[in-house]
C-alpha cells in the first residue's frame, strides 16, 4: 500500500569539511526522528564514506538512509547522487576520487572525519573534498545514471555552486531527475524564477544539527527507494509528491 | 577596436565563426559565473572566462557579446564548439590566465573606457 514518507534528501555529516563536527551519525538520526523524517539522503561533498555508519545508526530509529554524494563538477556545479545500496555509491565515489585533485588542508577548510555509528573516529579523509572534480556536469550526470542513481541539481535557488548560478540557466538537454531548492524559497517562487520543466524537491542541505528537516519533501510511495522516488517525481502509478 | 585587430594583437587562437570577426568590441567583461554575465555584461563586450560548457554560447548570444576568450589554454567541449559555429559566436583560446589577458585587453582598448 502506498504511504506518505517524509524525506530530507540532502544531509552532510562530519565528513564534509564545512559541516559541523557535531554532525555524527547518531545525532543526525536522532534529530531526524524528532523531525518525523522517514528518509534521509546522506550527501557529503564528493564522498560517501560516512554512509555505512549512518545506515547502522539510523536502524533503531527506523529511518531509511539513501547513500549519496554531493558531487562538484568542473564548472563548480553541485549535483546530488542518490542510491539504494552502498556499492554503487562507492563505485561512483571511486570514479570521483580518480578525478578529484588536491589534498585537504584542515586549517583552511576543516576536518574530514570518517566515523563509526557511535561517532568514534576511524580516520581522516585526505582528499580535497571541498574541491571540484575534473568531470563536466554532463559527465557527472551520465556517471550517476550509469550506476543507476538519481541525479538532482542541488540548491538551484542559491547563487554559489548551483547549476543556475554557475551556468546561468538550466541546460535544457542535461538529463537530470529533479531540481532541489531550499526552504528559503517557496515552490511558487522557484517556478516563477526558473520555469522548471523538471520535478522539484525541497531539502535542507544541513551542515548543522538544528537545520535537519528545515527543508523536506513528502512522497506518496510504496517503499523508501530511489526507484519509488523517481516514480513520484514522474507522477507514475499513483506515486506523487505531496508537498 | 574590432575583434579581428584584437585577435591579432593579443595572439588569440580562433576556434569558431572565423568569418564573423569584423564586430566592434565595446569593452571587456571577465567572469566565470554565467548568471553574473547575464546580469552585468553589455552588448559588444568581449567575454573572458574559463567556463567551457555549451551554455556560454547561449549567454553570448543572449547578450550580443562580441566573442568569448577561453583562458589557460582550455579547450571547449564538442557540443560547445558545434553550438558556437551554429550560432556564429567567435570562440577563442589563449594560454594566458584571466588576469593576464584582461590586463592586455585593457591596455589595448582601455583609453576609451
Amino acid at each position: 500500500m502506498l504511504k506518505t514518507m517524509k524525506a530530507d534528501l540532502h544531509i552532510h555529516t562530519c565528513l564534509s569539511p564545512c559541516a559541523d563536527l557535531s554532525m555524527s551519525p547518531k545525532a543526525i538520526a536522532e534529530q531526524a526522528k524528532i523531525k518525523e523524517i522517514d528518509i534521509l539522503g546522506i550527501c557529503d561533498h564528493n564522498s560517501a564514506e560516512n554512509v555505512p555508519a549512518l545506515i547502522k545508526a539510523a536502524q533503531k530509529y527506523e529511518i531509511s538512509i539513501l547513500p549519496g554524494l554531493e558531487i562538484t563538477s568542473q564548472e563548480e556545479v553541485h549535483i546530488l547522487a542518490l542510491f539504494d545500496q552502498l556499492e554503487p555509491a562507492f563505485e561512483l565515489q571511486n570514479l570521483i576520487y580518480d578525478n578529484l585533485p588536491g589534498e585537504n588542508d584542515e586549517e583552511a577548510f576543516g576536518m574530514q572525519v570518517v566515523v563509526n555509528e557511535e561517532g568514534e573516529v576511524l580516520r581522516f579523509n585526505k582528499k580535497l573534498l571541498i574541491g571540484a572534480s575534473s568531470l563536466t556536469v554532463d559527465e557527472v550526470v551520465e556517471a550517476i545514471h550509469s550506476f543507476k542513481g538519481l541525479a538532482i541539481a542541488a540548491h538551484i535557488d542559491r547563487e554559489g555552486f548551483s547549476l543556475v548560478g554557475q551556468l546561468g540557466f538550466i541546460p535544457p538537454d542535461l538529463n537530470l531527475d529533479a531540481l532541489e531548492y531550499s526552504s528559503l524559497t517557496s515552490p511558487e517562487e522557484v517556478k516563477e524564477k526558473f520555469h522548471p520543466v523538471l520535478p522539484l524537491t525541497c531539502s535542507s542541505d544541513s551542515h548543522f544539527i538544528e537545520d535537519i528537516g528545515k527543508g523536506t519533501t513528502s512522497f506518496l510511495i510504496l517503499e523508501p527507494t530511489t526507484e519509488e522516488i523517481k516514480k513520484a517525481f514522474l507522477n507514475q502509478e499513483g506515486r506523487k509528491i505531496i508537498n | 577596436m574590432n575583434l579581428k585587430d584584437i585577435i591579432e594583437k593579443l595572439n588569440l587562437q580562433v576556434l569558431t565563426a572565423k568569418d564573423t570577426l569584423e564586430t566592434e568590441v565595446s569593452w571587456g567583461y571577465t567572469s566565470d559565473l554565467l548568471s553574473d554575465v547575464i546580469a552585468n555584461s553589455k552588448e559588444g563586450n568581449l567575454w573572458i572566462t574559463l567556463q567551457t560548457h555549451q551554455n556560454i554560447i547561449a549567454v553570448a548570444k543572449l547578450k550580443d557579446l562580441a566573442g568569448i576568450i577561453l583562458v589557460n589554454n582550455r579547450m571547449p567541449e564538442e557540443e560547445t564548439l558545434k553550438k558556437a559555429e551554429q550560432e556564429k559566436v567567435p570562440l577563442m583560446t589563449t594560454k594566458d590566465s584571466a588576469f593576464n589577458i584582461s590586463g592586455k585587453l585593457f591596455q589595448l582598448i582601455g583609453n576609451k573606457g
